[in-house]
Order: structure tokens, then C-alpha cells, then sequence
């Protein structure tokens, strides 16, 4: 297979699986998620000021007062790091045009060069982020093999973009070809790994606020 | 075609072309080559003084597109003069001869230049009943170029489908069609891929193996490095509206007028190395991007069945077949749990005994 042929595979059979399995998955966790249901609480319901879900929602957003002091690399790196991949996957020319062939939606972009800036912070923030999790001895002790799997699978693709537009390492083609694969190993394991909480992060946000708030606690 | 003893030189200037103007070629092609200026001079001298170089074409399975792209790029032009100039001792297309005359050429090429003539072939090699699908006077290709390759001194694979199978190969690929580099293993072979190939991709190629008696540096993929080193996109003059995220989105749009990059119309420039970006088409004239169509990636192996011309390279090169099963099987699935935990949950429930103050004090 030369690396034309690979691309070609990954552009169309490869990426024709990886959607597969990632439609599947994400439709299949979400409905059992959201089906599974809470036993009703009979107690009567409390109001209290800021105590809902849409709340939580919006306060869990933002960090508790205080910690950004306390741990500035989880939540300063966390930040600039979602806030990163966010621009980078929904604001790169080429990536809406992806998105666009896929669902008809589209909207503008941002120059290549600020994208490429933007990348690279992303991954300094991710890499500062995984050197925390590996110094803090209690971060540690909690990470499972979970954590550094789904760390790997989100900063390859950011990598191999990276190299590929940089033209580093191997050529363009066989670069975006590994781009592309390392995205689709990403679609694969995210609806089955912590990587889910793209989709739950708020619907669990607002679970956890709403039976909370019927208790009358602003989480 | 004849007269071989005279040198290039002097057949170029019956046609015309004063020394200076040769020169002034030979310069120009050894610094596209990326040969420091002396070898501008020594391609000129080594190129005048040759004697005419012998040349054997053979024409498997292809379009003719290639020798049209050098013989009538423009007129006239150099290297259509210099393809003049050689002594081309078979060419199917172009030769007068015909029939067992022309067969008998080939023989008499062969055995006076054993070792030492050029091999040019154009088109794709077919394997399929044993070769059977493209014959030459009773022979198929196949047979053809195990019987002179062996004898040549450079083997030229001109245009996509010698060098990577081309349009010959393209899915479903009837006729089993390869690459020359596929038969002919033991003996470097230059890829002059294009569909067509830029006609002074050639010239530079004879030049280099007239002067230096060696073939010019290769990529990977065979084809001469100083033309095929960087991709059409990182020459492009279309790259700034790329960097800007400027793209047309139709041919007919704002965009296209505004010569906006072409990328969303399928443009493959990024993963495509030659040099049309630099060297331009019919005599510096323009060249495909500059007159608004993206590039077609034809420099690159199977570029026929890279999912659609103008579809962008980050575009599925497939329409997605699974997505509609997998998101019923999924939705399916979700149910199905549903079911399975209400279920764990009603057994639960029923099997729940009610702990009276009677038992806790048992
Ligand atoms: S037109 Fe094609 S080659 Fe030129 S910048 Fe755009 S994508 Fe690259
Ligand atoms: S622009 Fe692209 S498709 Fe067109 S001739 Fe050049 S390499 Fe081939």
C-alpha cells in the first residue's frame, strides 16, 4: 500500500468504520444513560436560590472559589486546553469542510497561521497537564490505565496535524493519512471511555443539580 | 531522424536555434534541476557535443497524451525541438515506418546501441492474460519490455501510467495493468509522472544523463527530485487565501472570481509533488490552479481513485455506507439496554423484603 492508497483508505473506508462505531456507540450510551431513570424522591422538594440543575450547569463551569490558586495546572491547563481543541476542531478551515460535508452546516473559519499558534499551545497545555498528573502523587494514584489511554488518543491527532501542516518528520501525505487515522481511533473509543463526557458533561451537570437542588443544596 | 552523427547542437541550429539561445535553455534547466550554474554550461557543451543519443519509445497502454504533451506543448517549443533532435529510433506514434519495417527498427536500435540508448516508455504495462490485452506486432507489452529493457542505458518511465499504472490501473483495473517499475526490478528507472508529464521534466532528465552519464537524484517514489521535491500547495500562488481560510466554494462564486484557494472545490495540491506551481504549462503560459481548477493530484500513484476530484482532501473520499446501519443497530442497542436494566431493576424491586422492626430484633 503506498501512502496515497492509505490515505484514500482512511479518507473512505477507514473513516466509513471509525463514524460507524462511533454513531453506534454514542447513540447506544446516550439512550441508556438518559433511560436509566432515578427512583423517585417522594420527600418533599426545597427551594433554595441556585439550587437547580441549569445552575450547576453554569457554576461547575467555572472554577469554585479559590482553587485556581490551589491547583492552577488543573484548572488554567485544563481550561486552555478544551478551550484549544475546541477552536482547532470546529475552526479550521479544512475541518468545516469536513463537518459541512457531513451535516450541511457550515461557518467561517479562522486563519491557518492563529490555528497553528492555537495548537500549539493546546499541546503544551496537555503535556503540562499529563507531567502534573504524573508528579502529584495523589493525581497518580488515582489515574488508571483509562487516563493515560484517552490522554494519547486526544493529543495524537493534535500531533500529527500539527506535524503534517509543519511538514515534520514524514510527508504531508503520509501524515495526514495518520492524522486522520489517529482521529478515527479517537471516534472509535470515545463513545466507550471517560472521553464520553463530550456528550454528558452537561447532562450530568444538570442531574447532579437537579436532585441537589429538590434536597434544597446548590452544588 | 537520421543523420545520428551529427551533434544536437547542429541539428538545433538548422532548425534555427542559435548557440546562445541553447545556452540560455541549458542554464535555465540545470537551475531548475538545482545544479549550480557550471553545470548550466557543462549540460550545454555535453548536450551540443553528443552525439545524437539514441532513443527507444515504446507505447504500451496509454492515451498518447504524453508524447502530445511534449511534442506540441507549444511551438515550437525547445523541448519539442531537442525530442526532435535525439535520434528516436522507434516510436510507434510518431515514427514513418510501419509494419515489419518499423520492428525491424527496434532490432537494429537495440543491437547498435546496446547499453547505451535511452528507454522512454509511456503508458502501463498490462499483465492480465498474460499480457494479451496490448499488443505490438504480434507481441504484448509485457514481452516487449523484458526483451529491450535489459538492453537500455536509462530507463525513462514518461507519464503516470509507465511510472504508477494510471488510468490503466484505476478500479476495477480489467486489464491487470502495472507499473514499469513492477517488471523491471534489477535497473533504476526514472518516474516521470503527470497526465500528461511536463515536457521539461524530460529534457532535464536526458540532459542530466547526457551530461553527467547518471540519472538525476530520485525521491522515493522514483520521480527526479529537483521537479518533484515539493508539493504544488507549498508553491501555490493561491497559498495566502488558503492561509486565510479564503476558499471558493463554487467555480462561479465571489471566491473563485476573487482567485480564492480552491481547496473545498477537491483541490489535492497539498499531497502533490511536481512542478506545475513553479514551471507552469505551454511555455510558462499558466498552469491548472492559475485557470481556476484544482489540482487533479495526477503526479501521484492511483490518483484516479482518490475519492473524487472535487471532493477536498478532507472530505470522505467514500460516500459513508455504514452510518444509517450503525445508528439503527445503536439506537437498537440502547433499547435493548433499557429493557435489560428496567428488568434488573423491576427483579430487584420485587425481590426486596421489607425489613420490619419485628426482624431487626430477632
Ligand atoms: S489552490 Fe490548491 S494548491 Fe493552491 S493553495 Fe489552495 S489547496 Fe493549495
Ligand atoms: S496541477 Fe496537479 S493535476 Fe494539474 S497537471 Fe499539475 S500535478 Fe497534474
Amino acid at each position: 500500500m503506498n501512502e496515497m492508497q492509505f490515505l484514500t483508505w482512511v479518507r473512505g473506508p477507514g473513516l466509513d468504520i471509525a463514524i460507524g462505531i462511533f454513531l453506534l456507540g454514542v447513540l447506544w450510551r446516550l439512550i441508556e444513560i438518559y433511560t436509566l431513570g432515578r427512583k423517585q424522591d417522594v420527600a418533599p422538594g426545597r427551594q433554595r436560590d441556585g439550587a437547580s440543575g441549569l445552575h450547576t450547569v453554569f457554576r461547575r463551569s467555572v472554577p469554585p472559589p479559590g482553587m485556581v490558586r490551589k491547583s492552577p495546572v488543573t484548572y488554567i491547563g485544563g481550561y486552555v486546553f478544551h478551550i484549544g481543541l475546541a477552536i482547532i476542531v470546529f475552526l479550521f478551515a479544512p475541518h468545516i469542510a469536513l463537518i459541512r460535508d457531513l451535516t450541511g452546516l457550515s461557518w467561517p473559519g479562522l486563519p491557518s497561521q492563529f490555528v497553528d499558534l492555537v495548537t500549539v499551545v493546546t499541546m503544551a497545555a496537555m503535556v503540562v497537564v499529563l507531567f502534573d498528573r504524573i508528579n502529584k502523587p495523589a493525581k497518580r494514584y488515582l489515574s488508571t490505565f483509562q487516563d493515560w489511554f484517552t490522554w494519547t488518543l486526544t493529543f495524537l491527532p493534535v500531533l500529527t496535524g500539527w506535524m503534517a501542516v509543519q511538514h515534520l518528520l514524514l510527508p504531508y501525505t503520509t501524515m495526514l493519512a495518520l492524522h486522520i487515522l489517529s482521529v478515527e481511533l479517537l471516534l472509535i473509543f470515545l463513545p466507550f471511555t471517560k472521553l464520553f463526557h463530550t456528550f454528558t458533561v452537561f447532562g450530568s451537570r444538570w442531574y447532579l443539580g437537579k436532585i441537589n437542588g429538590h434536597r434544597g443544596v446548590p452544588v | 531522424m537520421s543523420d545520428k552523427n551529427s551533434g544536437l547542437i547542429a541539428s538545433l541550429a538548422h532548425q534555427g536555434i542559435s548557440r546562445r539561445t541553447f545556452m540560455k535553455y541549458c542554464a535555465t534547466l540545470a537551475s531548475m534541476m538545482a545544479l549550480p550554474p557550471s553545470a548550466g554550461r557543462a549540460m550545454a557543451e555535453a548536450m551540443a557535443a553528443a552525439r545524437r543519443p539514441s532513443v527507444i519509445w515504446l507505447p504500451f497502454q496509454e492515451c498518447t497524451g504524453c508524447t502530445e504533451s511534449i511534442t506540441r506543448s507549444h511551438s515550437p517549443s525547445l523541448e519539442g525541438l531537442i525530442f526532435d533532435a535525439i535520434s528516436l529510433d522507434y516510436q510507434e506514434t510518431l515514427m514513418a515506418a510501419a509494419g515489419h519495417q518499423a520492428e525491424e527498427a527496434l532490432e537494429k536500435a537495440i543491437e547498435e546501441n546496446k547499453g547505451k540508448f535511452v528507454l522512454i516508455i509511456d503508458g502501463s504495462v498490462a499483465t492480465g492474460l498474460d499480457g494479451a490485452y496490448s499488443c505490438i506486432a504480434g507481441r504484448t507489452n509485457l514481452e516487449l519490455l523484458k526483451r529491450v529493457a535489459p538492453h537500455a542505458g536509462a530507463i525513462v518511465a514518461m507519464g503516470s501510467c509507465a511510472a504508477f499504472g494510471g488510468i490503466p490501473k484505476a478500479n476495477p483495473n480489467p486489464t491487470a495493468a502495472v507499473a514499469v517499475t513492477d517488471i523491471i526490478k534489477d535497473k533504476p528507472v526514472v518516474n516521470i509522472p503527470g497526465c500528461p508529464p511536463i515536457p521539461v521534466v524530460m529534457t532535464g532528465v536526458l540532459a542530466h544523463y547526457l551530461t553527467f552519464g547518471s540519472l538525476p537524484e530520485l525521491d522515493k517514489l522514483g520521480r527526479p527530485k529537483a521537479f518533484y521535491g515539493e508539493t504544488i500547495h507549498d508553491r501555490c500562488y493561491r497559498r495566502p487565501f488558503y492561509d486565510q481560510g479564503k476558499f471558493a466554494k463554487t467555480f462561479d462564486d465571489e471566491g473563485a472570481r476573487k482567485g480564492w484557494c480552491l481547496f473545498e472545490l477537491g483541490c489535492k495540491g497539498p499531497v502533490t509533488y511536481n512542478a506545475c506551481a513553479t514551471v507552469k504549462w505551454n511555455g510558462g503560459t499558466s498552469w491548472p490552479v492559475e485557470s481556476g481548477h484544482g489540482c487533479l493530484g495526477c503526479s501521484e500513484p492511483d490518483f484516479w481513485d482518490g475519492g473524487g476530484f472535487y471532493r477536498a482532501l478532507s472530505m470522505p473520499a467514500d460516500p459513508l455506507k455504514m452510518a444509517a446501519t450503525a445508528a439503527v443497530v445503536g439506537t437498537a442497542a440502547g433499547v435493548a439496554a433499557t429493557f435489560a436494566n428496567r428488568a434488573k431493576k423491576g427483579a430487584a424491586k420485587s425481590a426486596h423484603e421489607t425489613v420490619t422492626l419485628a426482624d431487626l430484633e430477632k
